[in-house]
């Protein structure tokens, strides 16, 4: 198990390079930084002078094993926009963005899972029905018009929650947290909805399928032969071997949580990664968003990693296997 | 336990004034920073004029009133004179003096300094007596007053205290004066957290009289537009802009919610290449149509501004025949009149210059800087088709569109838009910039290389002129040849447009021109 984790520790590190290398050989198409940074009537000489100091004058080559040098050393530069370390901004912008894909998630698997199981059972029911067209407005809307709808409903007509922002935050240590006070919470009830619903239908729709499939297996009939509670052929027999994929999407589909959380995060003017990953895009501020992809690879990484070390503990077959393989 | 809780709440309202009036207001991008010397931009600058001061203070229709100075003279052709205002502080109680203006000066005047084009001309700052200093420029320089409301004035000693004293591009080292600020300004600073909010206070040491009942403005960026327009229908900001064309009419219909619009001080205008003797477009050819003052009069003949300010611009633009807004020193009611849209004349004038069939050529246009920037290109597309200039469009993003037709691919361009705003609200920074090559720092922005002996002499002349009245009668003229070339196309000035809660916003406040918040000229009910 060890020497698995360190293996795939080893392959991750290629990953972020790759996903590095690919990042700044786009970035050289994006134009130029110092457009944005010096007044439009600057002189020639003014931005060449910028441009020498920020090292953009380098060749690409030089310039990316500068950042991978830099990166190694846990310097990620500063940058142009905030001038501030991009470190100091990416701790400030994290909390922001992982409360809120930690909310989405709870809400798409707390939702997703027994709505799944309950269409499954109750294939025919009107509540099933319902279910299911509602969840195909949440699988075919764009998050962005999902999130602007919810504003309109629930800030603009009827002025329950806030239209945009994070409300006020505690701090704790080096943690701005949302969760401690009042305005935070309501803060996260639309942009988390908005993130989640994808994923609320996908696990919903993905967790029926797989409970109907099961549903017909021959052990369900034997265990509801035996005479065992609906409850325990329901949950403890048919759910659990509907797991497996269900963990694999769920698990890839937080990654991909973090990645759309920039869309829903700037309907929301929410002050997380995503958001600021969208406006260095604008400013062409390449130290952020080098930063910013290096750090959302290593997410995927280690999501991929959890999931694969899940598969041991939900399914017993792969255990077996590996204590065979040892003798 | 309730009894504590209660006199807690009873002391905590006690703190705050009678009307607790707080400006919430928002735009679609966060400022940049509030280094006086770096951060050149219109709501960064405008920003830093809450709590900052310049000698001048620009008012609401553009002239100047005293701040720092209290009186302007000039000493010499090369000396402007200052009288300082006594008595006054810094926020936090150091006294102003002159030091501090030559101080700032050094500041502006430094490498890495993006303001310093405002200060250019001044060699030095000489400070006469305790309440008189002297700016002393390199030549005459008859608009440095106009450049002064941009000059902010920073403590030498709360710089050298927090070891500020250099301007620093935030690339290299935390930039503390940009999350920082300690000027003499109406506002003092409480908090900036970037991207999320900047709130200021009344200053209580201000030399002068705050009457707009504002006690507390947060300044909170929104980039998407239609959260931003929400959140004004919601009552959780007080004052946005800019408002999408889109959702006026939903404001102005929402009970407590208005639209105010105005006229904005750019202008938007083609440019031709008139410099390389074979178009970009016309490989081989040997022919630079654009060369030809006719083809530029035809191209400028058929183009139906009537029709892209009703339809592309909703009616929301001035159609100009100036490169510069009313409004700016300089700019002139004849040179604004329009030739006449008259696609035959069009026709006829390719005719008369050799071109019966018309001719190919790439057009160059943003497709997120200004107002409609990308359809205006697509209206003018079937407009040239029609007297036989094929265009074709290439619309891209702001930077790589600056770049191409900028001086980093060296004028890559045939045919492009811009726009220009003169910083010093004076035309002959157009000039400078947009239509001349030889004078000092010009040509920065003449992306086709405009060229006229006439209008450098007099750009050149206007640049040390010193009566005002003479001046002016330069800079119209070279404004009325440049015309009369069909140098450029102007096009129009875009209107502004300003979202506000009428219950909360005082009906006086008007949007201002350069379409940004100076608190002093916002008033709350």
């Amino acid at each position: 198990m060890f020497a698995y984790i360190v293996r795939r520790a080893l392959q991750s590190v290629l990953v972020m390079a790759a996903v590095a290398f690919v990042a700044f050989a786009l970035f050289q198409y994006m134009g130029d930084p110092i457009n944005q940074m010096v007044a439009q009537d600057a002189t020639l000489e003014q931005r060449n002078a910028l441009r020498a100091l920020l090292g953009l004058d380098r060749p690409f080559y030089v310039q990316f094993l500068l950042f991978l040098k830099n990166l190694v050393t846990g310097n990620f530069g500063f940058s142009f926009r905030v001038g501030t370390p991009v470190a100091q901004i990416i701790a400030e912008r994290l909390p922001a963005t992982l409360e809120l894909v930690f909310v989405a998630a709870l809400f798409a698997l707390f939702v997703g899972v027994p709505a799944g199981v309950y269409t499954g059972l109750h294939r025919h029911g009107a509540l099933s029905r319902f279910m299911l067209t509602v969840s195909l407005i949440g699988v075919s809307l764009p998050t962005f018009l999902i999130g602007i709808l919810l504003i309109l409903i629930f800030a603009v007509m009827l002025g329950w929650l806030p239209s945009f922002g994070r409300g006020t935050t505690v701090q704790l240590g080096f943690w701005s947290t949302g969760f401690l006070t009042t305005s935070g919470l309501k803060a996260l009830i639309l942009p988390s909805i908005t993130l989640g619903l994808f994923q609320t239908t996908l696990i919903m729709r993905l967790v029926r399928a797989e409970m109907l499939e099961v549903l017909r297996a021959d052990y369900i009939k034997f265990a509801r032969a035996r005479g065992l509670t609906n409850r325990a052929v329901n949950f403890g027999h048919a759910l659990k071997n509907t797991l497996v994929p269900v963990i694999t999407i769920a698990g890839l589909q937080i990654g991909g949580l973090i990645a759309f959380a920039i869309i829903t995060e700037t309907v929301f003017q929410w002050p997380g990664m995503g958001f600021l990953f969208i406006t260095s895009i604008q400013f062409v501020d390449v130290p952020i968003m080098s930063t910013y992809l290096v750090l959302v690879a290593l997410f995927f990484v280690i999501i991929n990693l959890v999931v694969d070390l899940l598969y041991f503990a939900v399914d017993p077959r792969l255990r077996v296997d590996r204590s065979v393989s040892a003798h | 336990m309730r009894y504590v809780m209660a006199t807690a709440l009873a002391v905590a309202m006690a703190a705050l004034p009678a009307h607790a009036k707080v400006l919430r207001y928002s735009t679609n991008a966060d400022l940049l920073g509030l280094d006086p010397a770096i951060n050149n931009e219109g709501p960064t600058n405008a920003m830093k004029t809450n709590l900052y001061e310049g000698l001048l203070y620009r008012n609401f229709d553009l002239s100047l009133e005293p701040a720092l100075a209290t009186e302007w003279s000039q000493a010499s052709p090369t000396v402007w004179r200052f009288k300082l205002r006594q008595g006054v502080k810094f926020h936090d109680g150091t006294p102003f003096t002159g030091a501090d203006v030559a101080f700032s000066l050094t500041r502006y005047q430094s490498e890495q300094a993006d303001m310093r084009g405002y200060m250019a001309t001044v060699k030095e700052v000489k400070v006469v007596d305790a309440n008189t200093i002297d700016l002393v420029t390199n030549g005459p320089d008859p608009i440095l007053p106009q450049q002064l409301p941009l000059f902010f004035i920073m403590s030498k000693v709360w710089a050298e205290k927090n070891n500020t004293t250099q301007v620093v591009r935030g690339t290299s080292a935390p930039t503390f004066i940009n999350f920082n600020a300690n000027g003499t300004g109406p506002y003092k600073l409480v908090e900036r957290v970037a991207d999320n909010r900047t709130v200021v206070e009344p200053n209580p040491l201000w030399w002068g009289k705050l009457d707009n009942g504002i006690t507390r403005a947060e300044f909170r960026p929104i980039a998407n537009a239609a959260t931003r327009v929400a959140a004004l229908l919601s009552g959780e900001i007080d004052l946005m802009y800019p408002v999408p064309s889109q959702d006026k009419q939903r404001i102005n219909s929402t009970k407590g919610t208005k639209v105010l619009e105005g006229p904005e001080l750019r202008t938007i205008f083609f440019g031709f290449d008139q410099h390389r003797a074979e178009s970009l477009d016309m490989k081989g050819s040997g022919k630079n149509p654009f060369k030809d003052k006719r083809v530029r009069e035809a191209v400028y003949k058929a183009i139906d501004i009537q029709s892209i300010a009703r339809v592309v611009m909703r009616g929301e633009s001035r159609p100009t025949g100036s490169m510069v807004a009313p409004g700016i020193a300089g700019f002139s009611a004849e040179v604004d009149k329009r030739p006449a849209f008259n696609p035959d004349e069009a026709k006829k004038l390719l005719t008369e210059a050799g071109y019966p069939n018309g001719f190919q050529v790439t057009l160059d246009c943003p497709n997120d800087r200004y107002t409609n920037d990308e359809a205006i290109c697509q209206a003018v597309v079937p407009m040239l088709a029609r007297v036989g200039v094929q265009v074709k469009l290439n619309a891209q993003t702001r930077s790589l569109h600056f770049d191409k037709i900028g001086l980093k691919e060296n004028r890559n361009t045939s045919f492009y838009m811009l726009g220009w705003t003169p910083g010093t609200f004076d035309a002959h920074n157009m000039l400078v910039n947009i239509v001349t090559m030889d004078g000092p720092g010009a040509g920065q922005n003449n992306s086709g290389v405009y060229r006229n002996a006439k209008v450098e002499e007099l750009t050149l002349k206007a640049g040390t002129e010193m009566d005002p009245k003479k001046r002016l009668e330069m800079l119209a003229e070279a404004q009325m040849i440049h015309k009369n070339e069909y140098g450029h196309i102007p096009l129009h000035q875009q209107t502004l447009a300003w979202g506000v809660r009428d219950e909360v916003i005082h009906d006086s406040v008007k949007p201002r021109p350069s379409n940004d918040v100076d608190l002093r000229q916002i008033k709350m009910k």
